[in-house]
């Protein structure tokens, strides 16, 4: 180079948009330019650079790119990358020397950089969902755009918790707020929320985000409600929160900079050349076309015209008419049969979240349209919207929502072996034999992979949904996606499309990934044969000719789709209505009608201590129709007759043990040798009478941490350095907090290798993350030292290890002489523990026999009887009439000979395999597992109990926690599992 | 039960085995060979190995089960051995981990495709003793295995040493496949037992390889073993991070033998408790360190290239930030390493694990606060694997340490 460039140009390519830059000699902003590139990168910044090109011809400039997805294109295009954190950092530093932390949302990545004490870069994990992506994903399940959704937040009144660590799992924390009514405005909120929370808690990551902090990215500079919940969540005041000017192509700004300094020279017309010339180089792998030729895909939609319903006309047909209605998460499905099941009226929308509003409008058009001696005898509903729908108009049964597929479904296929059902947001999958449901899969959160999310990358990338479908058909090449979440899978078709992948060959793609997803990760077929031979198929993503396609090439034979694939829910309901007429149906009239409207307003529940938020919509007839709460008591329902529940027993008898001796009063701490903290958490829900015991016995004042709820887990939050975790364990984090705040002397901890041999096991570990938690807690609280938490290792089955570890970790107290004596009744206090629980689960398993009471195992680990982690599930199960056990209470009854195919070396849940079968050899039992999401172990445990219960001929049922409470999906299998138990 | 591997299996059944670090596995299964056993390594990384790992077992299981299952389910389909004729290796543990679990997750999925192929535990713990079984693990091969990890360690470490800065390109490949080849006859007879002289000998021919200065930004790799190590679970990070102008520093395999050998040991004293395997296993871990001092001296007395951590430093090391009775995947080890890296001046670190790794939640995840407070220069990332992650999002991480990556002061 023989002259030094004139200008400096920083391209910054992301992940939705492309920002360019141009800076002169001064390092000041010429021009700059911000664009959505639809995933057309190379495209966009082509037309960006001949925009420019025309302005600055031949002048001399250096070159760089910047950004997520601008990687391979500098590679391909031979122009100098810098990392865009880093390029964030340069501009940073050079226009706000003085800001002490950068937070930086953009298209899918989030970023945060600490500038003072000590620079630290970070950026989101793999798991964690996009941001600027993720706002979008809401946005359309809300029917709106980003800033409508931006003006409705900035109108909220109250915000509600939803999950923030990825858009799969906030989709179904919003959707039944929805389906219930909540208002819009405040749902909008409650998404910025989420965005600011995992911010704070996935990114800081235990250091806090305090001083000058600077906010940058698209969505923080368009988005009002976003900005005002970030600066009121980390308090900061105008002046320390600031919001540059030119924030959305800030980091384009920053890698001009970068150029300047160490950029490539080159001509605007050169760097034009090279990025059209720019030649990816693929990876990609594809796969099969769809259909080899015209007339195969004739052949095939001759094929599944066969099986369709017959019509009537509703303003001549007089009689018997039956109403269905499936209320889903994100459809409304309404249908009006006749007596012979001629089709009457149908209807088939997106709910907006407004599913109630839908209703009453096609009701209204039904009594408008109908002959007048057409009388609806009888309707029925489900889907997740049932019990509001149920309430404010007067349907006669509401029936859960695989008991109506299956109606439907036998209605096509009397032999009908196996269903799948893939709707806008979920997937179900179940196996029927001898005419009754066997056993049901459902999506769990994390592996959506469903219709809204074609949906929402049809909509990203310009098209409506079934013109996207429809380019998939005749793909060449369609690509292999993987089958994973939707986070995941967004980065496997950025990448494809910078491979050079046409649109139609991601739709193909797509759609073998809904598939794979759908037989891989939530039935986990071993094989396709696995699944049965007459498969009927059905829910409104079937009506996408290439997923059926994919389904059918991935079994190698054909399926059954009715031709009303996605009314199958509502049909279903019709059905089973036409099969139970009242005697009179309490449907709302037409006049009725005519005068009905609803409100809806937010409440919390004071029943106890549990704060339910509650949402009470009222009718316009003066009833209404509470929900958010957990047991019956906000419904405004009196409790109902004590089923027994062994989880509150056990959980009030470890409540016990931090219940103070009134003889030796509080104030008077002289007489303590000092004040223990045990913190409520993990293994103490096992081991709490031992320690507390042993504690007392040596003369220490015990203090537990407080009951956990949802506060516990924020004010441990910014203590958690690995977000996939479990929940059980990041809970910890806030009693550890607790305690602190209790002024304890110190916090006793053990760590445990092993835990107690029960016998009967290949070995008797603890977990990994149970055995060694204190360790993290540790290195990530800077409160805790070696003298306020204390953290032996002992291996309890050692007494006399236990008792020189005790001696050499209370060194500092005076133990009197007590230690063997304290160490023998703290042995005592937990067998007398272990003995009453199974005591107590013997008369509650009697008392339920005695009533004619179904039992249910709800098999876990102890921690599970945390009111925060299991969120009420064993309520929700005596609310449907059966009796709740522990697996640890009936662990010991089971007898069998029968060898496990795994390595069971853990005590916890070794106890889940002895449950099993001692279940299995128990006609009036069922066994429902509680799984943490994120518990690695269980992905051994769950397979192995389900082989135990099946080869038994008894039901499986998995229940996923997390800490989002919405218990939608566990009432579905639980009503599914006493549907099946009543056959 | 699955199918046993009987003595006579010996000769009519090929063993496959895994690959998870190709200078080591080749040395090992050349042992085995010379005792009669006819073994295969597997090194295929087809999407369809993945494929299978994803049908055979539950998708929340670990990367690495989830691709040694996958290769071999992928092997047997494949049509290149016969199902009748061909037995499955696989190592065991025996730790708290769920890696103690593979063997019978790969048993559930053979179940019912192929009943009859055997699959064999390779551990060192005891567990599945059969005294009938035609695969045992005798003190003569234990003994050409630990030799065989000493002398993969030496190659592995010195060939990272030299390739970064090689003047003609591919002679340090050259190099190291001409030592292996020697090295496997060495194997042959007892000649592999003459350390001395082939240490010096192997240094002797690496030093010969013309090199630039010793400048590129050092990044070290850690984690989860199968990952770390394993080409075919990181992406080939190795073949990047060289791309990318870094030089990889990868810690010896050995590490994590001793790690094994000594933790029943350290349970032992933390429990209060002593028997005949803390015994056996104390005697044993006293060998195995005089066999790393021993290779460590000739690398400091040759004096061009940079010795493994001593493990008795690595264990001091780790005491300062976590108990050794973190003794579950890789526990302590990783703490370990991420602060012998920091100490002895590569401060770049990534740390790769399986999406999800239980125990890394606490020794590596959990340990970065601490040894960030120790090393403010330390700049350390951690990197999920698993089927779905990208490689563009994997990629794009690395570039970011990188970034704020400071090149040696030499």
């Amino acid at each position: 180079m023989t002259n030094q460039p004139q200008y400096s140009l920083g391209i910054d390519v992301g992940s939705t948009t492309v920002k360019t830059v141009v800076l002169d000699e001064q390092g000041k902003i010429l021009s700059h330019c911000y664009q959505r590139h639809y995933s057309r990168v190379r495209e966009t910044v082509t037309e960006q650079l001949e925009a420019l090109v025309q302005t600055y011809a031949d002048a001399a400039f250096s070159v760089c790119i910047t950004g997520s997805a601008g990687l391979g294109l500098a590679q391909s295009a031979g122009i100098p990358f810098v990392q865009e954190v880093h390029a964030a950092f340069i501009a940073v530093k050079q226009d706000y020397p003085d800001a002490d932390a950068v937070i930086e949302l953009g298209g899918e990545d989030a970023k945060i950089m600490f500038l003072t004490g000590g620079t630290e870069q970070r950026m989101n994990g793999s798991c964690a969902g996009g941001t600027g992506a993720f706002i979008d994903q809401m946005a359309t399940l809300l029917g709106i755009t980003a800033d409508e959704l931006d003006a409705l937040s900035l109108k909220a009144e109250k915000r509600y918790p939803i999950a923030s660590r990825c858009g799969v799992f906030a989709k179904s924390d919003i959707q039944p707020l929805l389906n219930q009514g909540a208002r819009r405005e405040d749902i909008a909120a409650s998404i910025f929320q989420a965005v600011v929370d995992q911010t704070v808690s996935g990114l800081a990551q235990g250091r806090s985000i305090e001083g000058k902090v600077l906010f940058l990215g698209g969505p923080l500079s368009f988005l009002q409600g976003l900005r005002q919940a970030f600066v009121r969540t980390l308090e900061l005041d105008e002046e320390h929160a600031v919001f540059p000017e030119n924030a959305p192509v800030f980091v384009a700004y920053g890698c001009a900079m970068f150029a300047k300094q160490s950029g490539e020279g080159m001509t605007l017309s050169e760097a034009l050349h090279k990025v059209s010339n720019a030649v990816a180089v693929s990876a990609t792998v594809t796969s099969e076309p769809l259909f080899a030729s015209r007339a195969e895909y004739e052949e095939f939609i001759a094929r599944h015209k066969q099986h369709d319903l017959p019509f009537a006309d509703l303003r001549t047909t007089t009689g018997k008419a039956f109403l269905g209605i499936d209320a889903g998460s994100t459809t409304t499905k309404l249908v009006l049969i006749t007596e012979n099941g001629e089709l009457l009226y149908s209807h088939y929308a997106a709910n907006r979240g407004q599913p109630l509003d839908r209703i009453v409008k096609q009701l209204k058009k039904i009594y408008e349209q109908k002959h007048p001696d057409l009388h609806i005898c009888a309707s029925a509903v489900t889907g997740y919207g049932e019990d509001l729908i149920r309430a404010g108009l007067g349907i006669d049964h509401g029936i859960v929502e695989t008991v109506a597929h299956f109606k439907a479904a036998s209605y096509f296929c009397p032999d009908v072996d196996f269903i799948m059902d893939i709707g806008g947001q979920d997937i179900k999958c179940f196996k029927i034999r001898n005419h009754s449901i066997d056993s049901i899969m459902l999506n769990e959160a994390c592996s959506s992979g469903c219709g809204s999310f074609i949906q929402s990358f049809a909509l990203a990338l310009g098209y409506d949904i079934a013109e996207f479908s429809q380019l998939g058909l005749f793909a060449e090449h369609p690509v292999d996606l993987g089958s994973r979440c939707t986070v995941f899978m967004n980065s496997s078709v950025k990448q494809a499309q910078k491979e050079g992948a046409t649109v139609e060959d991601i739709s193909a793609g797509l759609s073998a990934s809904i598939i794979k997803n759908a037989v891989y990760k939530v039935i986990r077929a071993k094989s396709v044969e696995e699944l049965g031979q007459n498969i009927v198929v059905q829910g409104g993503t079937f009506l996408n000719d290439a997923v059926l396609r994919s389904f059918e090439m991935e079994l190698g034979r054909p399926v059954i789709r009715p031709a009303v694939s996605g009314l199958m829910g509502a049909f279903g309901a019709a059905l089973y209505a036409k099969e139970h007429i009242p005697e009179q149906s309490t449907l709302i009239s037409a006049e009725a009608l005519t005068q009905f409207s609803y409100t809806s307003t937010g409440a919390k529940c004071g029943g106890c201590t549990a704060n339910c938020a509650l949402n009470i919509v009222r009718f316009s007839d003066g009833s209404k129709y509470i929900s958010g709460n957990r047991c019956e008591k906000g419904a405004g329902k009196s409790t109902s007759s004590a089923i027994p529940s062994l989880y509150d027993y056990k959980y009030q008898s470890i409540l016990q043990y931090g219940v103070q001796d009134e003889s030796k009063g509080q104030s008077d701490s002289a007489q303590f040798v000092g004040v223990v903290g045990l913190p409520l958490a993990l293994s103490f829900y096992e081991q709490m009478p031992f320690w507390a015991t042993l504690f007392r016995q040596l003369g220490f004042r015990v203090v537990l941490s407080r009951e956990s709820d949802r506060n516990v887990y924020y004010q441990g939050q910014h203590t958690i350095p690995s977000d996939t975790v479990c929940y059980p364990a990041k809970l910890a984090h806030g009693h550890i907090e607790d305690l602190l705040e209790q002024k304890v002397d110190f916090i006793f901890w053990p760590c445990m290798s092993y835990n107690v041999d029960e016998g009967g096991s290949d070995n008797h570990y603890n977990c990994p993350v149970v055995a060694y938690y204190p360790e993290l807690l540790r290195a990530n609280n800077a409160k805790l030292t070696p003298k306020n938490f204390i953290t032996p290792y002992m291996d309890l089955n050692y007494p006399k290890g236990v008792a020189r570890a005790i001696k050499r970790s209370l060194a500092g107290y005076s133990l009197r002489g007590r230690l063997q004596a304290a160490l023998d009744a703290a042995y005592a206090a937990q067998k007398q523990y272990r003995d009453a629980v199974a005591a107590r689960g013997q008369e509650i398993i009697a008392q339920a026999r005695a009533e004619g009471k179904k039992i249910i195992v709800l098999a876990g680990r102890p921690y599970h009887i945390d009111k925060e982690i299991n969120h009420g599930i064993h309520k929700l199960i005596t609310g449907l009439g059966m009796a709740v056990v522990t697996e640890d209470a009936v662990a010991e009854l089971a007898h069998t000979d029968e060898k496990l195919q795994v390595l069971n070396q853990w005590t916890y849940h070794a106890r889940m395999y002895r449950a099993a079968h001692y279940v299995a050899s128990q006609p009036d039992m069922q066994l429902v597992q509680l799984v943490s999401f994120g518990c690695g172990i269980d992905a051994v445990t769950s397979d192995e109990i389900r082989s135990i219960l099946e080869r038994h001929g008894k039901l499986y049922t998995q229940l996923k926690i997390d800490e989002i409470n919405n218990l939608g999906a566990a009432r579905i299998r639980l009503r599914s599992l006493v549907a099946a138990m009543e056959e | 039960m699955s199918a046993r591997f009987t003595p006579e299996m010996k000769q009519t059944h090929t063993i496959l085995v895994p690959d998870m670090l190709p200078v080591h596995f080749t040395l090992l299964i050349s042992v085995l060979r010379k005792y009669g056993y006819r073994c295969e390594l597997l090194r295929t990384a087809s999407r369809a190995v993945v494929d299978e790992g994803l049908k055979n077992v539950h998708n929340d299981t670990c990367y690495p089960a989830l691709l040694v299952i996958g290769q071999f389910m992928e092997a047997l389909k494949s049509g290149r051995y016969h199902p009748d004729r061909t037995a499955l290796l696989i190592t065991q543990t025996g730790g708290g981990c769920r890696a103690s679990n593979y063997i019978h997750l790969l048993r559930k999925a053979l179940e019912q495709q192929f009943p009859q192929v055997p699959v064999i535990s390779l551990n060192f713990s005891g567990l599945e003793k059969d005294p009938k079984s035609g695969f045992q693990l005798t003190a003569p091969i234990f003994l050409k295995f630990l030799y065989a990890v000493l002398y993969g360690d030496l190659l592995m470490s010195v060939a990272n040493q030299c390739r970064p800065y090689e003047l003609k390109k591919g002679e340090t490949e050259k190099t190291l496949e001409r030592w292996q080849h020697r090295l496997e006859e060495a194997f042959m007879t007892n000649e592999y037992l003459k350390t001395k002289k082939l240490y010096r000998a192997i240094l002797d021919d690496f030093a010969k390889i013309e090199r630039t200065k010793r400048n590129k930004v050092r990044v070290g790799i850690v984690g989860e073993i199968y990952v770390k190590y394993s080409p075919l679970a990181n992406n080939h990070l190795e073949e990047y991070l060289l791309s990318e102008g870094c030089e990889p520093v990868i810690p010896s395999l050995l590490e994590f033998v001793m790690y094994c050998a000594i933790s029943t040991n350290v349970d032992g004293k933390l429990y209060g408790y002593r028997n005949k395997q803390t015994v056996i296993n104390g005697i044993g871990y006293k060998l195995i360190y005089a066999m790393q001092k021993q290779q460590i001296h000739a690398i400091q007395k040759h004096g061009v290239f940079d010795p493994p951590h001593d493990f008795e430093e690595l264990r001091h090391l780790a005491d300062r930030y976590i108990s050794q009775g973190v003794s579950m995947g890789e526990g302590w080890l990783i703490t370990a390493e991420m602060a012998a890296l920091a100490e002895s001046g590569t401060e770049n670190i990534i740390c790769t694990q399986p999406f999800g790794c239980l125990p890394n939640h606490i020794v590596a995840k959990g340990m970065m606060r601490v040894i960030k407070n120790a090393y403010p220069h330390a700049n350390i990332t951690a990197i999920d694997y698993d089927p779905g992650a990208t490689k563009v999002n994997q990629e794009n991480r690395v570039k970011l340490m990188l970034a704020n990556a400071r090149k040696p002061q030499s």
